[in-house]
């Protein structure tokens, strides 16, 4: 077994993966990253997952947004072509109000996208890079990486201990590709 | 094969003592409130003080009424988050009547002492033969008149009550006896109450605030009154669970259950302003002389500064406070942002009040201060007195166990 990149101990419940988290820690294992079907809560604080920096992205996508939709406004209604509707002033604050907070929503939508799919690697014609394919369908998966952590056969007896159905030796890291 | 390791030894029988230092203050800001009361209407302040007390009543009513409809719409939700806090908005739905009668009498003595709605209360107003004469107001008399408004009130709040009682009673009914029974019954009672609630509230809004200058008219009012209502209910819900869980009560409650009240105050801080601009933009831009005549009493002088300040504490404030996560994690910033919409939403309603009542004459003193004062604690008092009657969880509810793992 000296070509394995990746250990994967397969589950097939929710709470005994959580239970070999437990084990896999309390032995000083360090866990690569954990793949699961459904969201399981609780899961990032034991792993020690950071939260995810995406709100930053919306809020710097929406402030830009405001300040886009402001302009577009502001050149085509007060500056370029002044327009006189109803009478109103032609730089009239509340018209501008709904517009800019359209755009500021748009924006702040569509970065958020954009700024997930580059961030997850997914996009048209992408191949989905997956270390199991089970886990987007009844497997729990927990993710050891082999070369930093190099007694196998320990690891495979806490995984199996824990209740994992399945111990894999994986000499690619994806195998979802061919 | 699961092996879940929850381990809770909470006391769901806990009570809240209601005694001490909440009782002591609560009792003397009601003997200040009345003093304060009693001492505008001697001095021949009679208006203003009238335009507090409903201003007060009316807030006092909003907020009970808020506690009932958040029990209401849990149950036809099924909402498990908010199952271990829920007896706060319970027992503040319990207060719901007093509260009601209270605003019934100050409506009335508004009426006889022609300090509020005379607008429209004069029976000059509709007599063609009188100078007194007003067209427009004559044809509202179909639903402006005073028969048609006391009968309105007292179904409309009256239906709120009962509901909110026999909501309440349903809830600690269950903790005796257990079973679904009590929350099936509840459920369906809940589904009617909110729509009894929904369709009504504009039109009891509309009764109570908007008639106080009856020449003007919008229908974004009855929204507009039901946003601030629900943003002043989630904030006092938010006030009382800080505080109680400051004083050791309630310990199954966390920040998750916070997180979710403060997204509720957030968001519908923003739906607040949502439907504030919403009738304003459209008046600004419509021009009309008899729809702009509201905010043109708004833009003089001694009211602009506080139309300004309402939409900066109303809207900017929560906007720029809660829209952190971490923030609507924490005790302080919750109880914070709860208290200044609180106060936001008082001058909110002082902006709706005050230039349909005392107009130009407008004040802000012991009058304002001592009235608030008042009303605060006597919705403290009763609140709080009911709070230490029942078991501060509902311990047979369905959804508890879901309230206690819940995490976001």
């Amino acid at each position: 077994m000296g070509n394995t990149k990746y250990i994967l101990g397969s589950f097939a419940d929710p709470d005994d993966l959580m239970h070999g988290i437990d084990k896999l820690q309390a032995n000083n294992v360090s866990i690569y990253d954990c793949y699961t079907p459904m969201p399981i809560h609780g899961i990032e604080a034991k792993l020690g997952v950071q939260p995810s920096r995406l709100p930053i992205a919306a809020f710097c996508f929406g402030a830009l947004g405001t300040l886009l939709g402001f302009s577009l406004l502001f050149y085509t209604m007060a500056y370029d072509w002044p327009m006189n509707v109803g009478g109103k002033p032609s730089f009239g604050l509340p018209n501008f109000v709904p517009v800019t907070f359209e755009v500021t929503i748009l924006l702040c939508a569509l970065g958020m996208v954009a700024t997930f799919f580059y961030r997850n690697h997914l996009f048209p014609g992408r191949a989905p890079r997956v270390m199991d394919l089970r886990a987007s369908d009844d497997r729990f998966i927990i993710a050891i990486d082999a070369k930093e952590n190099t007694d196998h056969a320990f690891i495979d007896s806490l995984l199996t201990e824990a209740g994992a159905v399945e111990v894999k030796y994986n000499e690619r890291k994806y195998v979802s590709y061919e | 094969m699961g092996t879940h390791n929850h381990h809770h030894d909470y006391n769901f029988s806990e009570r809240y003592n209601f005694a001490g230092t909440a009782k002591i203050v609560s009792l003397l800001a009601i003997v200040a409130g009345v003093a304060v009361i009693a001492y505008g209407l001697m001095t021949g302040e009679t208006m203003r003080t009238f335009a507090n007390l409903l201003l007060m009543g009316y807030y006092f009513t909003c907020v009970c009424a808020a506690g009932a409809f958040f029990v209401g719409l849990q149950m036809v939700t099924q909402s498990g988050w908010s199952a271990g806090l829920i007896r706060i908005p319970q027992a503040m739905a319990t207060v719901l009547p007093i509260a009601s009668i209270i605003l019934l009498i100050i409506a009335a003595g508004g009426i006889y002492s022609h300090t509020l709605y005379h607008h429209w209360t004069n029976p000059e107003l509709f007599d063609p033969n009188s100078p007194h004469y007003d067209k427009l107001i004559a044809g509202k008399e179909a639903f402006l008149n005073i028969p048609g408004f006391f009968i309105r009130q007292i179904l409309f709040m009256g239906s709120y009550s009962i509901f909110a009682f026999i909501l309440t009673k349903l809830s600690y009914k269950e903790d005796l006896e257990g079973g679904l029974n009590s929350y099936k019954k509840s459920f369906k009672l809940s589904a009617i109450f909110l729509v009894v609630f929904g369709f009504t509230t504009p039109i009891w809004s509309f009764d109570t605030i908007m008639s106080l200058e009856a020449h003007w008219f919008s229908t974004m009012f009855g929204w507009y009154n039901f946003a601030a209502m629900w943003v002043s209910g989630i904030a006092v819900i938010v006030v009382m669970v800080v505080l109680l869980k400051k004083a050791g009560y309630m310990a199954w409650v966390n920040e998750n259950h916070l997180h979710d009240l403060g997204k509720l105050m957030f968001g519908f801080s923003i739906f607040w302003t949502y439907v504030w601009f919403a009738q304003f933009m459209l008046i600004w831009y419509s021009n009309i002389p008899e729809e702009t005549v509201y905010f043109y009493k708004r833009w003089e002088p001694e009211y602009k500064p506080w139309f300004w300040l309402s939409i900066i504490i109303n809207f900017v404030s929560p906007l720029l406070l809660l829209v952190d996560r971490d923030a609507k994690r924490k005790q302080n910033v919750m109880l914070f942002v709860a208290i200044l919409l609180l106060c936001g939403h008082w001058l909110d309603y002082y902006i709706m009040i005050m230039p349909g009542t005392v107009e130009t004459n407008r004040g802000f003193g012991i009058i304002e201060i001592g009235t608030a004062i008042g009303f605060a604690g006597l919705f403290t008092f009763l609140v709080l007195n009911n709070l230490s009657k029942h078991a501060l969880a509902p311990k047979n509810h369905p959804f508890l166990d879901e309230s206690l793992h819940h995490q976001i």
